[in-house]
């Protein structure tokens, strides 16, 4: 059941274009986040549906009605900031009150809902602070409760959690993403944290330079990226340059070894270039990981918690592959300079084209996203 | 939605963006008006002798009390800044360094200029002054000393602020330690380290206390430094018809100047002292 | 009075042996505290003493009771009426045409001009200002004749010796001041309050009314009380204008020192103690105003 629909929406300021092409149809209900680096459009695309921007072209509709050039007093959308945006004059009851008192409705019902929602947010007796006396995490549940006061349609959330430490960013992350199932609000949500948009989301739209790159649930995102620019925001990816020795049967040779691919490579002929993606989990030390075998030298072991990541030197030209195995106290890792022996299946590996004049833009635009993370 | 509303409103944002609301531009040009009007009004004024409409231009430059006044003037703005800067520099210095416990008490000393009018300023010193063991108001010397230590106080606001606020911006303690350590004296580190640094905001502090003393009316008139620049417009606005506009207009252009050299002074940084309050 | 006692206070506070690393540090603030006793402390210790002094030099109150004759209510009627007038009048015009280029849209070139016009015009007082407004306004002022001319025949230009005319010629100063220092306080005013106020359905009038002008009031309040002690000090501007027929209180006390018109050395001096009050009354406001001001305005 569409709900929230963006039909070719697209953005131009005055020499730049923030957004093309975007088209986007969520269901009541459905939590969507908006992923890519900063600039990619994302936050532009979250304005055209509150109103504050209006799109160029395209249309937006929102349970049915075309609301792509009414102005965002009366659209019924909440938003919550980045920077929460609180009014520094008012309460906290007064916040949250605020959108229902300039609808006009009367003092005692405006004074329930805010009770409720306080009690909704944890904040129940601290209607008469000022935003000032809360802590960034406090103040941005208040954003929430204020959004949510006037019953949106849709809850818009524009990267609300990047201004918090990490601790509260993630208790406040499922914080909202249980009140917006119990709530069954259709939310879009606006990050450029992977993990963020891949542990809240129904679905996920990676953007990169003002197009969708991909949609899809989390782990279609994670596992079967569209693109080598999804595949290298979402996760740590190895990309290796492989020569092709066989594209029929998927054979390539990375860094002088030989490996197969679980399908047929499709972007080249025998002997073109191409990349090859591998997860770093999705290999294993040792030869119980799958068909495939690189080695090479331990360059560098570093321990993330409960993975810990080793980064092989595969050859002298400086390839490196990255795996991640789980943290057990009883195995030693890897020391460094000792050579060891890697597999994972051919289904792990996953071929991406290169042609060869864009290729170096290309991977200067993956070294920005991966930089991000 | 209609097509009509859409492009209404499209037609409002667009009007945000480029060429402004039309109630910021008859603000805007009233404001306009009242500042430039009064002037055309003295400039019209100062050129209407005739046949020879640059006469009062040129009696004014003939005449000898305009140098002398704007002599004087000048000679006590520098007078008052150079002591302003001696006393506050160390002070701001020494307040940040060595005694931040008493950093409210300088504080609200410098601020007491703005509670004290010039004139009540002036009142107390001249009846203080001439009698008692100090007389400074019963000689020329002693009344010159009195002027330029009233306006010294008088800039004591905006000076020790933006010495404090320049001060803030380069982390005394650091250079003064740094240069401690290569084996500089006191004096060396205020002369080498610290006035450098501050140049920008001392010379801002400079430029207004300039601009404020060669136009100070009050306490020259008070302490009877009847050859000072304001004194001598003023009897100058009572017998004379074109002169005081001309001298009026290049008053106006030294305040320009100055407030002009400030703001030269302060692009990309932050502080801004402009304002000394009215006379 | 207040000051006197602050500065004793103050003093009290030096004088002890307080904490061990005060020690002997404070003498390097000796050449400014000796500088300020000479020509601050001094000065209104001895207008404060001789404000409690009658001619004898007997202790009295007197001085103070008779603030109540003569010209002395008027000259202070008159004084706080036009530091009123143009307190409010030039704050009110100085916010919007702050607002007209911070808020209204006008090209960037219009801003930093109106800020350099701003800090010009607000320096630019005392005896120069008002003879261009004698110039312009006066019976034979340049925009006098221009509106004649132009067949308002009966404008006579406007009376720059009345309180009008002074409240017209200070407004001259006072908005540019105004300007100066609300203009990083409409700065301050966050894009998202006006877009979280518009996205909860309020229209522009609601976001004025319940969000910009209350966060914006104690900014504005306290730069009007600054206007406020700006205009009630001044003294030179007005003299010029009016050759002191005005009684504005600064006028009086200029012609007190001069000649003693109140034939009572210690009623000047208690005068001169009224202004101090009302002066040190508006900074305390100001700063109260100010310090909550910057407790919403800082994110």
């Amino acid at each position: 059941m569409a709900f929230l629909e963006l039909e070719g929406v697209r953005k131009e300021f005055a020499d730049t274009v923030a957004v093309e092409g975007f088209d986007l149809v969520a269901d009541k209900g459905e939590f969507v986040s908006f992923l890519g680096p900063s600039g990619c459009g994302k936050t532009t695309t979250l304005r055209m549906i509150a109103g504050f921007e209006l799109p160029t072209a395209g249309s937006i509709r929102i349970d049915g009605t075309d609301v792509t050039n009414r102005p965002p007093n009366r659209r019924n959308v909440g938003m919550v900031f980045q920077s929460y945006a609180l009014f520094p004059n008012m309460t906290v009851a007064d916040n949250i009150g605020f959108g229902l008192k300039v609808r006009g409705r009367p003092r005692d019902q405006i004074k329930q809902r805010v009770g409720e929602l306080l009690d909704l947010i944890h904040l129940g007796g601290r209607g008469e602070r000022f935003p000032w006396q809360l802590s960034g995490g406090q103040q941005q549940r208040v954003a929430l409760a204020r959004a949510l006061a006037i019953e949106p349609q849709v809850l818009l959330l524009d990267e609300p959690l990047s201004a918090l430490d990490a601790k509260i960013r993630i208790a406040l992350r499922h914080q909202i993403r249980s009140i917006q199932r119990q709530l069954g609000i259709t939310t879009v949500y606006v990050t450029h944290d992977q993990e963020e948009a891949l542990s809240l989301s129904d679905r996920v739209v990676v953007m990169s330079d003002g197009r969708i790159e991909q949609i899809g649930a989390p782990a279609d995102i994670y596992n079967f990226p569209a693109t080598r620019f999804v595949a290298s925001f979402v996760g740590t990816l190895n990309l290796l340059d492989a020569r092709v020795v066989e594209a029929s049967t998927g054979r390539v040779s990375v860094a002088g070894q030989e490996i197969r691919t679980g399908v047929a490579v499709d972007t080249g002929h025998d002997g073109s270039e191409a990349t090859v993606a591998i997860r770093p989990e999705g290999i294993e030390l040792g030869t119980d990981g799958g068909t495939n075998r690189l080695t090479g030298t331990v360059e560098d072991v570093s321990f993330l918690g409960s993975i810990v990541r080793t980064r092989l030197r595969l050859h002298e030209d400086g390839t490196t592959l990255s795996l991640d195995t789980f943290n057990d106290p009883n195995l030693m890792p890897p020391s460094i300079d000792t050579a060891v022996t890697v597999s994972f299946p051919p289904e792990a590996c996953l071929v991406l084209a290169r042609p060869t004049a864009v290729a170096a833009e290309q991977r200067d635009a993956v070294a920005a996203a991966e930089a991000l993370l | 939605m209609t097509t009509a509303t859409a492009t209404a409103a499209q037609g409002a944002r667009r009007r945000r963006r480029g060429f402004g609301a039309w109630w910021a531009w008859v603000v805007f040009i009233l404001g306009a008006l009242y500042f430039i009007l009064p002037l055309i009004g003295v400039f019209a004024h100062s050129i209407r002798t005739r046949p020879d409409i640059f006469l009062a231009y040129r009696q004014v430059f003939a005449d000898p009390a305009f140098f002398r006044g704007l002599g004087y003037s000048f000679l006590a703005g520098l007078l008052t800044v150079v002591i302003s800067l001696l006393i506050i520099v160390p002070t701001a210095y020494w307040v940040r360094l060595r005694v931040p416990q008493l950093r409210p008490v300088v504080e609200f000393v410098t601020l007491m200029p703005f509670v004290i009018p010039p004139v009540v300023l002036a009142f107390g010193l001249i009846r203080i002054y001439s009698q008692g063991p100090v007389r400074l108001a019963s000689t020329d010397t002693g009344l010159n000393v009195m002027l330029v230590g009233a306006y010294v106080v008088l800039s004591f606001p905006y000076m020790y602020r933006a010495v404090d606020t320049g001060l803030a911006a380069i982390d005394v303690r650091t250079l003064t330690e740094a240069a401690q350590s290569l084996g500089s004296g006191w004096a060396r580190i205020l002369s080498r380290v610290i006035f450098p640094n501050l140049r920008t905001s001392l010379l801002s502090g400079a430029f207004l206390t300039l601009a404020i003393v060669i136009g100070e009316y009050t306490i020259a008139q008070v302490l009877a430094r009847t050859t000072a620049f304001a004194p001598y417009l003023s009897l100058l606005g009572r017998n004379q018809p074109y002169q005081p506009a001309a001298v009026s207009l290049i008053s106006f252009g030294l305040t320009w100047l100055a407030m002009i050299l400030i703001a030269f002074l302060g692009r990309g940084s932050r502080t801004r002292v402009q304002v000394a309050g009215a006379r | 009075m207040a000051d006197v006692a602050a500065v004793r206070e103050q003093e009290a506070r030096i004088a002890p042996p307080a904490p061990s690393r005060l020690s002997w540090s404070w003498l390097g603030l000796v050449p400014f505290f000796l500088f300020c006793t000479a020509f601050l402390f001094l000065p209104v210790a001895f207008l404060v003493i001789g404000s409690f002094n009658d001619r004898a030099g007997n202790l009295t109150l007197q001085n103070y009771a008779d603030l109540s004759t003569g010209i002395i209510p008027g000259a202070f009627a008159n004084s706080i009426e036009v530091s009123l007038v143009t307190a409010v009048a030039g704050g009110v015009f100085g916010f919007l045409l702050a607002a007209s280029v911070v808020l209204g849209g006008l090209p960037r070139v219009l801003r930093s001009g109106l800020m350099t016009f701003s800090g010009v015009a607000s320096n630019f007082a005392g005896i120069p200002l008002a003879l261009a407004f004698i110039f312009t306004l006066g019976t034979l002022g340049f925009l006098t004749t221009l509106l004649q001319s132009l067949g308002l025949t009966g404008f006579r230009g406007v009376n720059l010796t009345s309180k009008l005319g002074v409240e017209v010629v200070y407004m001259y100063f006072q908005f540019p001041l105004m300007v100066l220092i609300i203009a990083p306080a409409l700065e301050g005013l966050r894009r998202e309050w006006r877009e979280a106020a518009e996205n909860m359905g309020a229209s522009a009038f609601q976001y004025w009314r319940h969000v910009a002008l209350p966060i914006l009031t104690p900014s504005i309040l306290g730069a009007m009380i600054l206007l406020f002690g700006n205009s009630f000090g001044a003294q030179a501007t007005a003299f010029q204008l009016t050759g002191g027929t005005l009684p504005l209180v600064t006028l009086v006390i200029s012609s007190q020192i001069r000649g003693d018109v109140l034939h009572n050395p210690g009623l000047g001096y208690a005068m001169s103690m009224g202004m101090v009050v009302i002066m040190g009354m508006s900074i305390l406001l100001y700063t109260l105003l100010q310090r909550r001001a910057e407790r919403w305005l800082r994110s």
